[in-house]
């Protein structure tokens, strides 16, 4: 098991040994129903590495303090320690500074903060919201709030059978109505990934904000803010090999500091009196509270994890994977790939002309093989499709063509007692 | 197979599964009530008719996996002819043996063939889908115009 750092960081970034990888993991060690686990539900979460386990186990065994406050040992190493985090985040995805990265609990919260801060200021009755078809509800239900409150108009970029953005819809969507867009960078349900960039040229062309969710993109696509020039972008940790109950919202400098602040409290505060407060300055203003402390440092790890094995050699790696297992799916009997984007990243949904994903779902299990079945809080997508759920193989960093075999093999089975 | 997946998914319910008894609609029925399961998004109607305080015909239209189907299938079977304060007794003892609540060793002869779902209490995420049909048919007899969902 890998526990040591420096023997990790000098593992060589040009190989890519699976076998390695998986040692770092040690719940891959795991047993499922007498069976070795093949966890194949990466894009609902991902596992975590020793180290990251490590570092956030570290916090509470060494340096456990509140941050940006007392003058004591532990709490200047802890705050190091998360502010060193902020600056790893900041590396990641090239914001311009580190006052552009806010801590949130997770993509969700990201979401919303900007609607109820971003939001509230800038759309008026009338105005127009873009979302697209494929978004997850994170990214739909708070813009609904908000054109509710506003009496505001949300518009939906409709996709092709591929599930593909149909991008001249989008073209003529566009109006001197509309105020924001937020997109969803790659699909969780079909795995599409979006052209954002093409995207956000156009939007702001026109003057108009964008915000990406990059929930699902950033642990497969090297991610490069100012060269996409969006406006916001959120990610959650636990989705790239990092603890739950942390996220990230970037933002550029300009649109943070004019927002109001999204909740009131301890932190994101420079003077109160019963009169009135000023606020902190960026990013602490958006971070009112005591934030998950060790959940930044678990999220910086990981970071660093993702950043010593190379994100583009993941990439290659999971790609493979898709490419394998969407032909070794593609001659079972009556399965139908929901989600054939020209571009995607590694998830496999798919479903069944008689078998059921929550009956697919459970007879993998006892194969050892987790999947996601269900909606995948897409709803309106499933709508699209005309089907009430898929079953959903999504692929990390750890996964190997063996573990695809599995879960052909499994389904092969499924199809005997239900054929 | 599985000692416990056979147990769950038993002949009866793959048979049901494949070619569900009274699966279609009723025109004009006496009630009407619609199922809803929100962690899968499965849908289920029921149709119910009444003739002299009995229940003289029931069927189903919808989704959802093999266990939900199988139920609704035999639910229906069952149902035909029943009283309303039987169909509800039905009910309770349906619910109880598939929560577990009737224990490892249940007496459920007076369940006929929804014996065969005794399997689904050691499965805790599947309840729900033997449960739908069941909720959505209590909601019919009273007439409650809400959507049933197994929340």
């Amino acid at each position: 098991m890998q526990t040591n750092t420096a023997a990790f960081f000098t593992q060589n970034k040009k190989t890519y040994d699976v076998e390695k990888i998986r040692n770092d993991f040690p719940i891959l060690k795991t047993t499922v129903h007498g069976k070795p686990l093949v966890y194949l539900d990466n894009a609902a979460t991902t596992q975590k590495p020793q180290y990251v386990i490590d570092k956030e186990n570290n916090y509470y065994k060494k340096y456990n303090a509140n941050i940006h406050r007392g003058v004591h040992a532990l709490s200047q190493e802890a705050t190091e320690a998360f502010e060193e985090s902020r600056i790893i985040v900041k590396k990641f995805i090239n914001a311009l500074g580190k006052n552009e990265i806010i801590f949130t609990r997770g993509t969700t919260e990201s979401v919303n903060l900007v609607a109820s801060t971003y939001g509230r200021e800038n759309i008026n009755e009338g105005d127009e919201i873009i979302i697209s078809h494929m978004e997850h509800h994170s990214n739909i239900v708070p813009w609904q709030m908000l054109c509710q409150e506003k009496n505001a108009k949300l518009r939906v970029i409709p996709i092709n059978d591929d599930g593909e953005l149909i991008f001249e819809e989008f073209e003529k969507m566009i109006n001197n109505r509309t105020k924001f867009i937020s997109v969803v960078y790659a699909s969780n349900s079909l795995g599409t990934v979006n052209p954002v960039k093409k995207i956000i040229d156009l939007a702001h062309s026109y003057n108009i904000p964008v915000m990406l969710d990059a929930a699902q993109a950033v642990n497969h696509l090297p991610i490069n803010v100012q060269e996409l020039d969006c406006d916001f972008l959120a990610f959650s940790g636990h989705k790239l090999y990092g603890p739950t109950g942390i996220g990230i919202l970037y933002g550029k400098v300009n649109h943070l500091d004019a927002m109001p602040p999204y909740m009131g409290g301890g932190d994101m505060i420079s003077k109160v009196t019963f009169e009135e407060t000023t606020y902190n300055e960026l990013p602490h203003k958006f971070e009112a509270g005591t934030p998950h402390i060790s959940g930044a440092i678990g999220l910086g790890a990981a970071l660093e994890y993702i950043e010593k094995i190379g994100l583009e050699n993941i990439a290659r790696h999971e790609n493979e994977l898709l490419i394998y297992a969407t032909e070794a799916v593609s001659d079972l009997t009556g399965l139908r790939i929901i989600g054939t984007a020209k571009e995607k990243i590694s998830v496999l949904s798919f479903h069944f002309e008689n078998v059921h994903p929550h009956d697919v779902g459970t007879f993998l299990d006892f194969e050892g093989v987790a999947i996601r079945t269900g909606h995948h809080c897409t709803q309106p997508l499933m709508k699209r499709f005309n089907i009430p759920a898929t079953s959903r193989a999504s692929f990390g960093m750890y996964n190997t063509k063996e573990e695809v075999d599995l879960l052909v093999a499994g389904l092969k089975k499924i199809l005997e007692v239900f054929g | 197979m599985d000692q416990e997946l056979r147990e769950l998914y038993q002949q009866v319910i793959l048979d049901h599964n494949k070619a569900p008894r009274n699966f279609r609609k009723i025109e004009n029925p006496s009630r009407f009530a619609e199922g809803y399961n929100p962690l899968c998004g499965d849908h289920l109607d029921i149709y119910l008719s009444f003739d002299n305080g009995n229940i003289s015909d029931i069927s189903f239209q919808g989704s959802g996996c093999a266990i939900s189907k199988a139920s609704a299938s035999l639910m229906t079977s069952m149902l035909k002819g029943k009283t309303k304060e039987e169909a509800e007794k039905i009910f309770h003892r349906f619910h109880d043996l598939v929560t577990g609540k009737l224990g490892d060793d249940p007496d459920i002869e007076d369940l006929g063939k929804l014996a065969v779902f005794a399997g689904v209490r050691e499965f805790p995420a599947r309840v729900k889908c033997a449960s739908l049909a069941w909720h959505t048919m209590l909601n019919a007899l009273e007439g409650k115009q809400e959507k049933a969902t197994t929340e």
